[in-house]
């Protein structure tokens, strides 16, 4: 299921600090002061969100490039809510 | 307050002050070989005042109090005055210091290199700390290791080394300077407890920093097993740690990164002090 009407942002690059940690991304957020540790495939999303936003559809497309997927972007999306959770992602339905 | 003594840990200084002399003369006692605070203004002031009216002479009880409190405390009694003026200056540190990033642990340096212990209470970092201090190494602190924001170096803080329970027995069987220790002070909050007065050299060289070598997770009770942790788990561990690593933001994040980037971490599970001080020297000697 390809969820096209929610769209998916991230705040500005200089907005977060990025550190790679054995496999791990630790990611320090500038207006909360909140470090975060983000683990695959989390890091490789939230690196193609940007703040213009983008929809789960049009990010599995970008991930299907890179990655062998299978399946839809229902794993995708929760990922995504996850990262919203976290305060790294916003979303706008 | 009627007593009061200014004392210089490491980067800090404190001002205790006490409507009762005993605590303070205490104070004086342990701390004699520390250098004066020159500036004559302490970082923090800690008071130790009678836990309600009438408290300073109808069994006497001891409210911590200073630039940071924590609110509804439990008073202590009078007899264990030094314990007071010790949980007094910990929580100035926990809770005020921003100079550097401090980490809950015990450290030893030896040719200029530190070891860095941390663990839960009861894991032994301290008495770890205090034996390393007595065999050619120069002790460095056992209740926080503060690490540069700047130059990621390791920063001494060496109090008196606060002995708990069996620990008090085993460093009086290495220790044969009775002048060196506190009074006994039997059933606080936190068990037995006594005071060490720590080495000279320690006290000599407690603004000397060190370069941060090895990390170490130790843990005592259990079978003697030596393992790696990764950087991840020291990370998560050390955030935990440390008392002012949210307080300081941006900088923390960084100075920890590079901290767990650039020293080993292993864990180290042991049974008793000998087989702890064997592994550390097997563990230093291959140091990356």
């Amino acid at each position: 299921m390809v969820d096209g009407q929610t769209l998916y942002y991230r705040d500005s690059a200089d907005a977060v600090v990025e550190h790679d940690l054995d496999g791990l991304r630790l990611v320090f957020h500038r207006p909360s002061g909140i470090t975060h540790i983000i683990a695959s495939p989390l890091p490789e999303i939230w690196s193609l969100l940007d703040e213009q936003g983008c929809s789960a559809e049009a990010l599995w497309r970008q991930l299907s490039d890179h990655y062998d997927l299978e399946g839809d972007s229902t794993g995708l999306v929760q990922h995504l809510d996850a990262l919203a959770t976290l305060g790294l992602a916003r979303l706008q339905r | 307050m009627k007593h009061s003594c200014m004392l210089s840990i490491g980067p800090a200084s404190f001002r205790i002050g006490s409507p009762w002399r005993a605590p303070i003369d205490a104070l004086r006692e342990l701390y004699a070989a520390y250098p004066p605070v020159k500036s004559g203004i302490a970082d923090y002031t800690v008071r130790l005042e009678p836990a309600g009216t009438g408290r300073r002479w109808f069994r006497p009880s001891i409210a911590i109090a200073g630039d940071h409190m924590l609110a509804d405390a439990a008073p202590m009694a009078l007899r264990h005055g030094l314990l007071a003026a010790e949980m007094g200056m910990n929580l100035q540190m926990a809770l005020g210091w921003r100079r550097h990033l401090l980490i809950h642990a015990s450290s030893a340096e030896k040719d200029g290199q530190a070891l860095i212990m941390t663990g839960e209470s009861g894991s032994g970092k301290s008495t770890l700390a205090a034996m390393l201090g007595e065999c050619g190494w120069r002790f460095m602190g056992d209740e926080f290791a503060l690490i540069d924001l700047v130059t990621g170096s390791i920063h001494s803080f060496p109090r008196l080394v606060s002995l708990k329970n069996a620990a008090i027995d085993v460093m009086r069987g290495i220790v044969k300077a009775p002048a060196r220790f506190g009074p006994l002070m039997e059933a606080t909050p936190k068990g037995d407890i006594a005071h060490l007065v720590p080495p000279a050299d320690a006290i000599l060289h407690m603004r000397d920093p060190a370069e941060p070598a090895l990390l170490l997770f130790p843990r005592f009770g259990f079978a003697s097993e030596l393992r790696g942790v990764s950087k991840g788990e020291a990370f998560v561990r050390l955030t935990q740690a440390s008392t002012n690593y949210v307080a300081l933001g941006e900088a923390g994040f960084h100075a920890l990164h590079h901290f767990v980037d650039t020293v080993p971490a292993m864990a180290l599970d042991y049974a008793n002090g000998e087989e702890a001080l064997a592994a550390i020297d097997q563990l230093w000697e291959v140091r990356s």
